[in-house]
């Protein structure tokens, strides 16, 4: 076991402490006086059915209230696949193979 | 890979596979699901296909023209149908506030735009994963 | 501090779960560790269904398994070319 190896060691269980320690100061899951409970949630618990006609919520948030935040992550899938598309793509009938 | 089981079973499912993303895509307003998993799924069909009988059999399914095409017109899709709230007087993207008739909640028709929204959405994020899957299987690395 | 049936299944999924996340990390073939991904994915869909939120367990499965292939295809190509 060399230097490398205990230095790994060290942080990685310095890494876990400090995430286990973040884990155990959460809220527990469930509670409706947990701190995500806030009013931003009774408005859309209480009122998407009426607002939006949707009776699955996450669709309401999703394509409703949040919808210009879903263009721009469809906007986000089309540069991914024209990021493959000009770094796999070799030319074709056009240019032939590279 | 190219098994007569896996064909077979391929060709089997592939049709029940279609009909439960697009099902996913058009309940997405009543049922658990919406459209990236319905697209998900959709693409997963074709990626299967195309896994089993060879890149060439899965484009004659679903050619490079069908799939540039959803690729380039969903986002504006989505953008016209923002459009018509501006057109009914309301900010972009307006579903309520623009005065479109909601419909009753539970129903196939019910959500006003939601609805036409999700379908484009499925399809955009169908044809991102399916050209991301030939483009890898075509090309040269 | 009494655990019931729920809690005993969820503390099995969360086990198998890092299992799964550290075997993919340790394991020596890449085929096999695809496999194992795939299982660490449908592991998490079930946990998204055990906190009641159907939608991320559909994506979850449908994400998890189209990756898996996607990740395949890559280290079929890859690998191939290395070698």
């Amino acid at each position: 076991m060399n230097l490398r190896t205990l230095l790994v060691l060290l942080i990685a269980t310095l890494a876990v402490y400090v995430m286990l320690g973040a884990a155990a100061e959460l809220p527990p899951y469930g509670v409706p006086d947990s701190p995500a409970f806030n009013q931003l949630a009774e408005r859309y618990v209480g009122k998407a059915l009426e607002e939006t006609g949707v009776l699955n919520m996450v669709t309401s948030i999703v394509l409703d209230y949040r919808a210009y935040d879903t263009m721009f992550e469809t906007i986000v899938l089309f540069t991914a696949a024209l990021a493959v598309i000009v770094a796999l793509k070799t030319g074709g009938e056009t240019g032939g193979k590279r | 890979m190219r098994d007569i089981i896996f064909k077979r079973i391929i060709t089997l499912i592939l049709p029940f596979i279609q009909v439960y993303g697009f099902y996913v895509i058009f309940h997405g307003q009543i049922s658990p699901g919406g459209s990236f998993a319905g697209g998900i799924i959709v693409a997963l069909g074709i990626i299967a296909y195309a896994t089993a009988f060879g890149a060439e059999e899965g484009r004659a399914v679903l050619p490079e023209k069908v799939t540039t095409w959803a690729e380039s017109y969903g986002t504006l899709w989505y953008a016209l149908l923002g459009m018509v709230g501006i057109v009914k007087g309301g900010p972009f993207l307006a579903n309520r506030l623009a005065g479109i008739d909601l419909g009753v909640p539970g129903t196939l028709s019910s959500g006003g735009l939601i609805a036409l929204l999700g379908i484009g959405v499925g399809i955009r994020v169908a044809s991102t994963m399916v050209t991301l899957f030939f483009t890898m299987l075509e090309e040269e690395v | 501090m009494g655990f019931s049936m729920v809690d005993y299944g969820n503390m099995a999924m969360l086990i198998i779960l890092a299992a799964s996340a550290l075997t993919v990390y340790f394991i020596r073939d890449l085929l096999h560790a695809v496999i194992v991904y795939g299982v660490f994915s449908l592991i998490m869909a079930v946990i998204w269904l055990q906190m009641n939120s159907p939608d991320l367990a559909i994506t979850e499965a449908a994400a998890g398994v189209a990756t898996t292939v996607l990740m395949m295809l890559v280290i079929f190509r890859t690998s191939r070319r290395e070698e």
